[in-house]
């Protein structure tokens, strides 16, 4: 495992090692050395599952993080890389001749995020939505809820409480703050 | 805009087409206007009497719903068939396939994408057919009145007859739907499907609204 | 009045109490089946008001004329089988139109409705129903093997293709059924019976959650109720046949009432214990093992009498 963070490290640039428990490390890598770092992990290091290829919106930074989650069926250990991209032009080298799979992974980043993967089957075509025609949803300056107000009629009247203030409201009315008292009070 | 839709959605098996025929000659074949008609719904006459009264309680007594789980309150639906509720004892049946039901239950939240397939197999219904919304997703949205891909009024789409408000209901208030769906066509006002076919423009204008990729004949028969 | 006439309306009678037969066994059965799981199950009435409501549907839907015809043909299959067979053993108004040739007629019914059905489920269009003809066709070809080598057994045995020949072989005593005077012909029969019932090990050709309901996917209101009243029909008359090959027939309609209900509650008590077989394993079954039993049936009719 440290041999194969070693070996990142010096021939693809990995930086910003994460070691989140004994056996599963998140590495940053950059987007041009990314596709080549996954093949040497499957080819040369056994990591030759791909678990997941999910991605995060960084909507400060202005940038997306791509997670490519490989597994090591042998050692039971996983390595996350991830792959920094711009969030203005959205584009990544396609992985699906490493796995087939990853096809299905990748028409849902387009989908979902507009992250395009040139050259990746199918990726043009519907996976979920279908004839979705605004912004992609799971980027975060789409706003959900003034999407469904414009599209889904509304009921009117609906009113939205918060649940713990509402309980406090329906169990205590004449003093909320015992809600908090009696819940917390190690004696009661 | 019709036009640009039609094509850009199209399935490739509707797609516009050369076919020989038997007798060698090339004939063009549009498959949605030569498979499908393009007929539109008409209202049927709603009668009244001891006759129409007597089949209202047929109607009541044998409520074949189909089996089409729209969204998680589907999995109150099987509870119905085990000993605890059973509900073959009020003539609640199941069926497969949309031409033999007549009770259609919308389980609880309703994808844009779903509610295509909804729409299509509502049609297919022979009438008088009863729609049910099932929890309160169908009502208004429920938990999911944010999301971009749920609709929140089911009324919108299709006409409801019986709502089961909760989150998600018990089979227990499933039953007492369908109980209150009996009294309903008992009383002879199990005639939604007549709403639908006469507010015609109005259901398919919300219809088409959310499903973007309209690529089948209005009204499916 | 007319003799002719007389018979014809006796018949109908017959037909009626048959049809009416067999809505109440099919109830009957469904709620042993709900009690076996620890249900209620619906009520006994329940056939006819499904009856009553299927015919008051709106119908709006038309694939062709064969799809008309479809269940039309079914249902000749089902009344054809009870037009030719004797109801009552020696009565003469409860003998219907049987004659000397009766049981192969009888045969070709069987498949009549079968391949009717499969005309008109074809024309509609859908393909749950093509495979499900397709499906019931492959399952029938096997079933109709050991069937008729039973019934080969039993003509040579008795020397004539008459029912009523056959039945009057078989009165006096239970002793003289072929049950008994013919036990490896009767094993085939009731193994094809399994098979002519479609009860569940063999149901697959109507399998409700995989191909929805099969044949009959796109028939709906009044054309949905022709084939229950067909199925009503046919469970009563192919549970008195497989009766009056075997177990000696009926002197009385309540003889024919209990004998039918126990013949029909074999294949549904079998049903109620075995799962369903593929269509692929269900025709190696009718082919393997009724098959053999029918050829040693045929072998041994054949060489002592």
């Amino acid at each position: 495992m440290q041999d194969t963070i070693k070996n990142l490290t010096e021939r693809f640039g990995a930086s910003n090692m994460i070691e989140k428990k004994p056996g599963l490390i998140f590495i940053t890598i950059e987007q041009s050395k990314a596709i080549s770092a996954v093949t040497y992990l499957r080819d040369i290091e056994g990591y030759t599952v791909l678990t997941l290829l999910t991605a995060v919106d960084w909507i400060e930074d202005n940038v997306f993080q791509l997670t490519y989650l490989l597994n090591n069926p042998e050692q039971i250990t996983e390595i996350g890389l991830r792959v920094m991209i711009d969030r203005e032009k959205a584009e990544m080298e396609s992985a699906h001749h490493l796995w087939p799979n990853v096809e299905v992974y990748q028409r849902e980043l387009k989908e979902m995020y507009g992250i395009n993967f040139p050259g990746s089957p199918r990726i043009d075509e519907n996976f979920i939505l279908e004839g979705w025609n605004d912004k992609p949803p799971y980027r975060r300056d789409f706003d959900t809820k003034e999407y469904a107000e414009n599209n889904f009629f509304p009921r009117p009247g609906r009113k939205t409480n918060d649940p713990a203030e509402y309980m406090k409201q329906k169990m205590y009315p004449n003093n909320p703050s015992d809600y908090t008292n009696k819940k917390y009070n190690p004696n009661r | 805009m019709e036009e640009e839709r039609k094509d850009k959605f199209l399935a490739p098996e509707n797609e516009i087409r050369q076919v020989a025929a038997p007798d060698g000659s090339i004939i063009e074949v549009d498959p949605l206007e030569d498979y499908f008609t393009q007929e539109r719904p008409k209202p049927y006459k709603v009668r009244k009497g001891p006759v129409e009264n007597f089949l209202n309680w047929a109607r009541a007594e044998s409520l074949w719903v189909l089996g089409f789980g729209t969204g998680c309150g589907s999995i109150e639906i099987p509870p119905l068939v085990t000993p605890r509720y059973d509900m073959f004892r009020f003539g609640v049946q199941m069926r497969a396939t949309p031409r033999q039901s007549n009770v259609f239950i919308i389980s609880g939240y309703l994808s844009v994408k779903t509610l295509k397939r909804v729409i299509r197999t509502y049609e297919q219904m022979p009438s008088p057919k009863y729609v049910m919304g099932l929890g309160s997703c169908t009502i208004n949205g429920g938990m999911y009145f944010d999301s971009y891909n749920t609709i929140n009024r089911l009324d919108h789409y299709l006409p409801v007859d019986v709502y089961i408000a909760g989150c998600m209901p018990r089979p227990e208030a499933l039953l007492a739907g369908f109980a209150k769906l009996k009294e309903l066509i008992k009383e002879g006002k199990g005639h939604k499907a007549n709403e639908y076919v006469e507010n015609f423009d109005w259901y398919k204008d919300n219809q088409k609204k959310v499903i973007n990729d309209w690529n089948m004949p209005d009204y499916n028969w | 009045m007319d003799y002719s006439i007389q018979k014809f309306l006796w018949t109908l009678l017959g037909l009626f109490i048959v049809l009416n037969w067999g809505f109440l066994m099919g109830s009957t059965m469904r709620r042993i089946g709900a009690r076996l799981a620890g249900r209620v199950g619906v009520p006994i009435y329940q056939p006819w008001i499904d009856m009553i409501k299927m015919i008051s549907l709106r119908t709006y839907l038309s694939h062709g004329v064969l799809y008309y015809i479809g269940p039309v043909f079914r249902l000749v299959g089902g009344i054809g089988m009870f037009l030719f067979m004797p109801v009552l053993v020696g009565s003469e108004i409860w003998s219907n139109y049987s004659f000397s040739g009766d049981l192969i007629l009888l045969l070709y019914f069987q498949s009549f409705g079968m391949l009717g059905m499969a005309l008109g489920a074809s024309e509609s269009g859908s393909p749950n129903a093509t495979i499900g003809i397709s499906r019931g066709l492959a399952q029938f070809a096997a079933v109709e093997v050991p069937m008729t080598l039973a019934v080969i057994a039993i003509a040579i045995q008795h020397h004539t293709f008459s029912f009523s020949e056959i039945l009057d072989a078989q009165q006096g005593g239970f002793m003289n059924w072929t049950l008994f005077t013919n036990p490896l012909a009767s094993i085939a029969g009731m193994l094809a019976m399994l098979g002519a019932m479609s009860h569940s090990p063999f149901n697959l050709v109507k399998a409700p959650n995989e191909i929805p309901i099969g044949p009959p996917t796109e028939y709906h209101s009044s054309f949905l109720s022709v084939l229950r009243t067909n199925s009503a029909i046919i469970h009563v008359v192919e549970a008195a046949l497989f009766m009056n090959l075997f177990f000696g027939g009926a002197d009385t309609w309540f003889m024919y009432i209990i004998k039918t209900f126990f013949v029909y509650f074999i294949s549904v008590f079998i049903g109620m214990v075995f799962p369903r077989f593929k269509i692929e394993d269900s025709v190696r079954w009718f082919l393997k093992w009724p098959t053999v039993i029918g050829i040693i049936a045929v072998l041994v009719a054949a060489y002592w009498k």
